[in-house]
């Protein structure tokens, strides 16, 4: 292997002589005392290798030696990712020894003594390629398959298989044949480098199913599906973090990957005391059962905040390659490309936009594209859904990240400030804010058939409504309440039942927290008979102390356990009141 | 300084306004060194020729100036000694004290494994209502106030570190004015609290760059006591935006590429660096950081209170209210991202709706009052809004009210009766029936 020494040191981007070829994003340890310093690659002038340190480089000397590794950043996959919580390089954080993180410090990601009950998937003779399932073993009940290593080309032929028995990891459990006649030997353990998409599968369809989350802001309004992406932009303070959050817990997914990039510590806490004590409303099972943490905090090293989303979305490949549903968030994309940023600085490439590096949005965009609904090669369908946060410097939509985003990803919830002051919670604005799932036709037509063929139709005349509030909303605030005809109160305050009954959600409310579908289609339909009707008001202001009780029997509705006692009780006042004011034709 | 085995230089190649650069040999990244005395650090290696940053200032450094390299990164020595004592940038004493003996341990130390931190969850009572009823922080927590320069943050600072019932406090200050320095020294000292207080003071009468290394001794000092003590520290941090403009001075003199308002483009990490310091640690000490970044003209999408709130767990505002005439903690802007952890949990059940009420009828009375000023009518509704934040204000949020949460929610129960209807607070049901006041 290659090997070189130190020439120069500026924060983490260190410069080395080398004796042999490198190769750009090849992986390095570079020694100081007695321990080794990750780094990769980045830049490869004449003499000069340019590599960035994932740790801090203090003490670092001229002259300390450094070992190439022949092979670029790898994550280890295997049975055993599910509940762990990794840094942005894979290390396992519950192996690291006592409170503080201490430099050089690498340990394994999966465990290497732990017994699988492995059964086999394919035979004797079988034909298999990368991403074959030669098996499968039971992982937190789910089914984690045991996959031909996607590294490997061409066809091969089942030598031989184990039987069904208790495995570890590094036990060969397959051995096949190539073309030639060289035989391979299978573990459940395969590596891959993180900057390379896995692309074995057959087709990737434009993705159309609809993927639950339970924030009705989101299903209700703007639907993501499973395999689509999105991003949240939103200044600090307007709920981006708890958003992110209710959406993680409550999402019809399979596997939850979290990408904690370069974001507070004490978020990523929350997650590791919360999730293994709440209950997945789909499945029943904890929470942290079918999650995966990736936590790259901000005062964690900067380098490896850039490799924390890859090392995420590679293991969300690997995920969605078992046919399994795959839900991927990363808080916040903007950190990584400051991390992108820092490092093109210290290389002194000429800036672009903000010093951002040229080509910024074409990372983004290469970033989004290995999300997506696909069909596997054995027919299988699986799916990654990417979602972002974009922290947008000074709040403004028009910085380099949030643009770069915007052409990248289908689904956009924009978080205003001046909801977030009003406490409208979540702050995503109802009008600028989209979906362009719901313009695919393939989505109208799976949609149909769960929550109604006009289901679409409803959905843009509510939205209608909201815009016309707005709009009206403005004439008052220059014409004053009496300047305007007594039903254009009526059109803004049905607005304001849209905004206070559908979108508006208390994420720390057990129940009002997540809303099934059907309920969602349930308090969609009670909407849409309120906005649907006119109403016999003599004045604006028995128009505003009307629809203030309508939204408060709407709001406990909300709060109180679906169809309960309680509830219908509530669904009889709203009866009797809309019975008092509607004009029925 | 100089031990009989340091190697001596003396031929500097370049020199800047903060640093300088010269040819040695063997020399660490981050090490500290001397220029004539003058302490400096390495923050660059290119081959034989070593950058040093000169806290001082390079004033009057000749290019034959004697360097002497300590083989050692910054270091403050940590013991009990520190409590009660004053120290400058390099944590040497400026209160006429002896030298603290201690164990010798390098500033800006690692980071904390983040499955290793506990939640933070205990209460840090201040008797200040915008912040423990709107806006309840807890120990572990980082929170800045946004300031106009104007604005008395200092003495709202000292007021909230003299309440919360903390162990330690330590001061950073950051060209702080003597006047204020002074300031803090009366207030702890008149306290009778000095033995509590540790300080580390960089005033405008020092070098700008020394100002660097103050958040990184304070926090070192801190889980000096937090770790070894176990104890419940509190950090003020004023003012960081001065922090800032520092960092901002060396990358300029680096020749690096500045990105927005002129900041290094790692400003974001620089600073989460430090906040990132506040910490509950499992073993029951904890570091609650406040800190103040000051506004200039108010504007919060300035690049350095806009990476701050990113980084920091929420943000507090000072505002004066023209109605009382006094300074209150702004329930719009103010923001507690941690308050859901004690509010309804270590304080009364009713705490967050009665809390989201108050602040949304708060804002109803905003509203009225911009329609009164552009001399619309005012409903019945109106009126009553504006009356009740006017109470809301005097009794509750003013700052030199100092009572309980317990009592804060009886008042503002007690206001809800006096100017609205059950059914216009927007209040679930079940707390409605039991704190009504009928």
């Amino acid at each position: 292997m290659t090997k070189g020494i130190v020439k120069g040191i500026i924060a983490n981007l260190v410069t080395v002589a080398v004796d042999g070829p490198v190769s750009q994003n090849e992986i390095c340890y570079i020694t100081i005392g007695d321990t080794r310093l990750m780094a990769e690659v980045i830049k490869v002038t004449g003499d000069n290798v340019y590599v960035q340190v994932f740790e801090s480089t203090r003490g670092l000397k001229v002259g300390n030696t450094v070992e190439f590794t022949g092979h670029m950043l790898e994550v280890t996959l295997g049975p055993g990712l599910l509940s762990r919580n990794y840094d942005g390089l894979q290390n396992d954080l519950d192996k690291m020894e006592g409170v503080f993180l201490r430099r050089g410090e690498y340990t394994y990601p999966l465990d290497e003594e732990k017994l699988w009950l492995f059964k086999p998937l394919a035979k004797v003779g079988d034909t298999v390629e990368a991403a074959s399932w030669l098996g499968e073993v039971e992982e937190n009940f789910q089914p984690h398959r045991i996959m031909v290593p996607f590294v490997m080309e061409g066809t091969y032929t089942v030598k031989s298989i184990v039987a069904e028995g208790e495995h570890k990891i590094h036990d060969v459990i397959a051995v096949i044949t190539d073309k030639d006649g060289v035989d391979h030997e299978i573990t459940m353990v395969q590596k891959w480098p993180v900057k390379k998409a896995i692309t074995a599968y057959r087709e990737k369809p434009r993705p159309f199913k609809l993927l639950e989350t339970g924030v009705r802001t989101i299903d209700t309004a703007n639907p993501i599906v499973e395999g689509g992406t999105g991003f949240i932009p939103g200044p600090f303070g307007t709920g981006k973090t708890v958003l992110q959050h209710a959406i993680s817990k409550q999402a019809a997914a399979d596997i939850v990957i979290m990408a904690a990039c370069g974001e507070r510590a004490n978020e990523v806490v929350e997650i590791f005391v919360e999730f293994p004590e709440l209950e997945d409303p789909h499945t029943g099972r904890k929470l942290m059962e079918r999650t995966i943490i990736i936590a790259n905090t901000s005062n964690m090293p900067v380098a490896a905040r850039e490799a924390s989303v890859y090392t995420a979305m590679t293991i969300a490949e690997y995920y969605r390659s078992m046919g399994l549903r795959v839900l991927l968030m990363a808080d916040s994309t903007s950190r990584w490309a400051q991390a992108l940023r820092e490092m093109s600085n210290r290389l002194e490439e000429l800036p672009g936009q903000d010093a951002f590096p040229m080509d910024l949005s074409a990372i983004i965009g290469a970033f989004y594209s290995r999300a997506g609904y696909v069909y596997l090669k054995n027919g299988k369908s699986g799916s990654i859904t990417f979602i972002g946060t974009v922290s947008p410097a000074g709040g403004n939509l028009k910085e380099p990240v949030t643009e770069g985003t915007k052409k990248a990803a289908r689904c956009f919830y924009a978080l205003e400030q001046n909801r977030a002051d009003r406490k409208r919670y979540p702050a995503v604005n109802p009008i600028d804010s989209y979906s362009k799932y719901i313009e695919y036709p393939e989505f109208a037509d799976y949609v149909k058939d769960i929550l109604g063929a006009d289901w679409i139709g409803k959905v843009n005349h509510l939205k209608t409504i909201l815009q016309r509030g707005k709009e009206i909303q403005e004439q008052i605030n220059i014409l004053g309440d009496d300047g305007v005809p007594v039903d254009y109160h009526e059109t803004f305050w049905k607005s304001e039942v849209i905004d206070f009954v559908i979108l508006q959600q208390d994420a720390f409310d057990a129940i009002d927290a997540v809303t099934p579908l059907d309920r969602q289609k349930y308090m969609m339909d009670i909407v849409i008979d309120i906005v649907d009707h006119d109403y016999d008001f003599d004045n604006f202001l028995d128009v505003i102390d009307y629809f203030k009780r309508v939204i408060n029997i709407c709001k406990q509705m909300n709060y109180s356990e679906y169809h309960s006692e309680q509830f219908e009780k509530y669904v009889a006042q709203l009866k009797e009141l809309l019975a008092e004011k509607q004009i029925v034709e | 300084m100089a031990k009989a085995f340091q190697k001596i230089y003396t031929q500097i190649t370049a020199i800047t306004k903060a640093t300088c650069s010269l040819k040695a040999e063997g020399v660490g990244n981050d090490e500290l060194a001397t220029v004539n005395g003058k302490l400096a650090q390495v923050v660059k290696i290119v081959g034989d020729e070593i950058t040093l940053q000169v806290f001082e200032g390079t004033e009057g450094v000749p290019t034959n100036a004697e360097v002497i390299f300590l083989g050692k990164a910054p270091t403050l020595k940590v013991s009990d000694q520190l409590a009660g004592r004053f120290f400058n940038a390099y944590g040497d004493p400026i209160d006429g004290g002896p030298e603290i003996e201690g164990e010798e341990v390098e500033i800006g130390g690692p980071s904390v494994n983040p499955v290793r931190r506990k939640q933070p969850s205990e209460l840090i009572a201040t008797g200040i209502a915008g912040i423990d009823l709107n806006n309840t922080l807890v120990s572990g927590q980082k929170i800045p106030f946004f300031a106009d320069p104007d604005q008395p943050y200092n003495q709202v600072m000292a007021n909230v570190a003299l309440r919360a019932k903390a162990d330690k406090i330590i001061l950073g200050g950051m060209g702080l004015t003597n006047d204020d320095y002074l300031y803090f020294k009366n207030v702890f000292s008149n306290a009778g609290v000095l033995d509590r207080i540790v300080s580390f003071v960089n005033t405008t009468e020092n070098p700008p760059v020394e100002r660097l290394l103050i958040p990184d001794m304070a926090l070192t000092a801190a889980e000096y006591f937090a770790v070894a003590k176990n104890e419940k520290v509190l950090v003020l941090l004023t003012d960081m935006t001065l922090y800032a403009d520092a960092l901002a001075i060396v990358s300029n003199r680096m020749d690096q590429i500045p990105s927005k308002d002129s900041m290094p483009g790692s400003l974001y990490s620089d600073l989460a660096k430090i906040y990132e310091k506040a910490v509950q640690f499992p073993a029951g000490g904890s570091i609650t950081i406040i800190a103040v970044t000051t506004l200039s003209g108010g504007d919060i999408t300035h690049a350095i209170p806009d990476n701050t709130g990113y980084i920091t767990e929420g943000q507090l505002y000072l505002r004066r209210d023209s109605d009382i005439g006094k300074v209150i903690i702004d329930p719009f802007r103010s923001l507690s991202r941690l308050k859901q952890l004690a509010q309804g949990k270590k304080t009364r059940e009713d705490h967050p709706q009665v809390m989201n009420a108050s602040v949304r009828l708060y804002a109803d009375a905003a509203n009225a009052k911009t329609k009164l000023e552009n001399g619309f009518d005012l409903t019945n509704y109106d009126e009553r809004c504006l009356a009740f934040a006017k109470d809301y204000s005097d009794k509750i949020l003013a700052i030199d009210v100092n009572i309980d949460t317990t009592q804060m929610l009886d008042t503002a129960w007690q206001l809800f009766a006096k100017h609205f209807k059950p059914e216009e607070v927007n209040i679930k049901q079940n707390l409605v029936d039991k704190y009504w006041v009928k």
